[in-house]
């Protein structure tokens, strides 16, 4: 008698997936690799979600492996191969939710997210979870049937809270099968690169991303404005192309010193000297919005004619401005509770497909935090190291681009705006 | 100081070719009864004379291969962990084999239901691992509750010629460093594992391969085989030790030789654990 087929689990991209086990003297035996070899020539693929190493020669070890097929058909083909040489389909369980205890802490144990695709188990039922970021915790309403990640400082008393590994999946990002541009480039950073061919490559996939209506945010600072780029970002947004800006109050100010001044933190951007006076321009700019009561109000006056914050206001671009101890006034805009700033970035970060981060180390990262590991990152910098933290912090999708943003941003909208 | 050592037999009296389980078994060839009787009595007497004692158990009408003991199960100092065979015309002898164990001071286990395990036939110590054969008969996965149960450490190897259906067809541990294999019946992996973890391997060839030259019985540096091995018996004797070559040409028939014919109770001559005291004690 045949044992009962059981239903392969459906992953979320429609593929058949199914997690095993192997134990026993694994390495040594060499069963291991061969069970992952088995499942590479038999056209599958696979994700190793643990592996515990016997200490002693006499102790067992332990994988947990995720196998992937095309079809079910092919991964009940798979694993009945896999059997054969001692692996076991792992029997799930539900996860487990401890209701939390206080406000802004989780309890004890929590589950810590990735910013990979995740999946919960309840009552059977694998549900995915919503609004993925990584160092969260998974909070779950039972009633609903639905899972979605919550930060620390929003966990509310009594919220399900999964607590542990069981019955919670991770489903990895899958490297491009199809060679495109996009494809080529890797996270490997490096100045010695075609920048044509980057570039295109850039520019095909803000297209694609515009094509199934995902949004493009860019998140940048001032240097755009110090180095002239600031026509060239303004053209992108006039566009169409950018549909969310995450920037400080130093990006701002210093887009509507120019359009006030003509110079970025006094340097004249026509003429590139100093200017007298010129380091006062803008702490005047900001004073001016202070005075008009923002940013907006100062485009409905007439005041603020040209940059990118009037491109922004024109085109209605979804703008969040985060502050820093550092700053100037600031804008009437800027946001200075962190954790307000970091909760307006999490709400206008839901449609975006695309990242574009230029020339702005902090606030990379604290983007790069908040997105899930399926919205491409784009890093341009001029210096590598903020490219390489991006990626240490957990942001591994970044493929990074290092280069001066002037001749990058002025080729972008060459690239995309000709078209138009 | 060793024990003498034991080995469990079982006369010939029904043995014969009934069915077909593997390539060797040819119901139309059969087997000379009167033949089969003296090739079992000469290796009795061998090893008699090599100083073991013999326990018999008792044949059993309708069960031929009830001869071939190694496959009762898999001895580990008062354990005896029974065989699930495979085919359901061996499953007839694990009763009689669970029975004689248990009336003869062996703690009876038995592995999951479900899982196929052919006792020594696939399971051999070499030194103080446990390398153990799958695919054919045994599961890998009950390897694995093997090496839980009794705490060691188990490599299972995938045999790939199903002419070598058992591991004790084409691997023997002659002590803790030494071994006979024939590469031909394993995969790269396991090839590999082997080369890795024995530190003297001989190689038999393809010709004496197939006439079980790696079937063979060791006691203490004397080793049991098929005759027809004149390479390895070389080999043999470079490394000190002797060699009994017989006739077993019957058993052969059904796909045995001298090993499976034997059952060693007390541990065989390669595994570490018959020389260590028991933890505990």
């Amino acid at each position: 008698m045949s044992p009962p087929q059981k239903q392969p689990a459906t992953s979320v991209r429609g593929e058949a997936s199914e997690e095993i086990e192997v134990r026993g003297h694994i390495v040594d035996s060499l069963l291991l690799p061969k069970i992952l070899d088995r499942i590479l020539q038999l056209g599958g693929s696979f994700e190793i979600l643990e592996c515990v190493i016997g200490t002693r020669r006499v102790d067992p070890s332990r994988a947990r492996i995720l196998v992937r097929a095309e079809s079910s058909v092919l991964l009940e083909e798979i694993l009945g191969d896999l059997v054969e040489h001692g692996a076991a389909p792992v029997r799930p369980e539900d996860a487990k939710l401890v209701p939390a205890d206080i406000a802004g802490a989780f309890p004890d144990g929590f589950h810590a997210t990735t910013n990979q695709r995740t999946q919960v188990r309840l009552r059977g039922e694998w549900i995915a979870v919503d609004a993925q970021e990584m160092d969260c915790g998974i909070a779950v309403d039972v009633a609903a049937g639905t899972a979605r990640c919550v930060a620390m400082t929003d966990v509310a008393v009594g919220m399900a809270i999964v607590v542990g590994h069981a019955g919670v999946r991770v489903i990895p990002e899958e490297r491009p099968r199809a060679v495109n541009l996009f494809g080529f480039m890797n996270s490997n950073v490096s100045s010695e690169k075609p920048k044509a061919v980057s570039l295109h490559a850039v520019a095909d996939s803000i297209r694609a991303t515009r094509r199934e209506g995902k949004k493009v945010l860019l998140v940048g600072g001032p240097a755009i404005i110090h180095t002239g780029s600031s026509r060239h970002l303004a053209d992108l947004i006039r566009g169409g192309w950018i549909q969310t800006l995450f920037a400080g109050n130093a990006l701002a100010t210093h887009d509507i010193e120019q359009a006030f001044y003509d110079t970025s933190l006094g340097v004249s951007l026509t003429r590139g000297e100093a200017t007298e006076h010129g380091h006062e321009h803008h702490l005047r700019a900001i004073n001016t919005i202070r005075r008009l009561g923002g940013i907006a109000q100062a485009v409905e006056k007439g005041v603020l004619k040209s940059g990118i914050m009037y491109e922004c206001i024109q085109k209605g671009v979804d703008v969040v401005l985060a502050g820093s101890i550092r700053d100037d006034g600031p804008l009437p805009e800027v946001i200075t509770d962190t954790l307000k700033a970091q909760k307006a970035m999490r709400g206008a970060l839901a449609d975006v497909g695309f990242a574009l981060l230029i020339a702005t180390a902090l606030h990379s990262i604290a983007v790069g935090n908040l997105l899930p590991a399926w919205v491409k990152v784009v890093c341009v910098d001029i210096n590598p190291a903020t490219v390489t933290k991006l990626s240490d912090r957990g942001t591994f999708q970044t493929i990074g681009m290092v280069t001066d943003v002037e001749p990058f941003l002025r080729s972008l909208a060459e690239e995309l705006c000709i078209e138009d | 100081m060793l024990s003498t050592p034991r080995v469990l037999m079982c006369p010939p009296t029904y043995y014969g070719i009934e069915y077909e389980i593997n390539p060797w078994m040819d119901r139309r060839v059969g087997s000379d009864p009167a033949r089969s009787r003296a090739q079992w009595e000469a290796l009795r007497a061998t090893l008699v004379d090599l100083g073991a004692t013999i326990e018999l158990i008792e044949p059993v009408r309708g069960l031929p291969d009830l001869v071939f003991t190694a496959n009762a199960g898999l001895v580990h100092r008062d354990l005896f962990i029974g065989s699930r065979f495979r085919f359901g015309v061996r499953q007839g002898e694990s009763p009689h084999f669970e029975k004689w164990a248990s009336t003869h001071g062996f703690r009876v286990l038995l592995p999951p239901e479900g899982l196929h395990f052919e006792g020594a036939g696939d399971a051999l110590f070499c030194g103080e691992t446990l390398f153990a054969g799958y695919r054919f008969r045994s599961d890998a996965r009950s390897h694995q509750w093997v090496g839980d149960t009794i705490g060691v450490e188990v490599l299972p190897l995938e045999l790939v010629d199903p002419r070598f259906y058992h591991l004790d067809t084409c691997f023997c541990p002659l002590n803790a460093e030494t071994a006979l294999y024939y590469p031909g019946a394993f995969d790269d992996y396991g090839r590999s594992v082997l080369a890795d973890r024995v530190r003297d391997l001989v190689e038999v060839s393809a010709e004496e391969a197939v006439t079980f030259t790696c079937n063979a019985v060791v006691v203490g540096r004397t080793v049991v085989l098929n005759e027809a091995a004149p390479k390895v018996a070389r080999e043999l004797a470079d490394r000190g030790f002797a060699t009994r070559p017989l006739p077993l040409g019957e058993f052969i028939k059904a796909g045995g030789s001298a090993k499976c014919l034997t059952l060693r109770l007390d541990g065989e001559e390669a595994a570490d654990w018959k020389r260590a005291t028991p933890a505990g004690s």
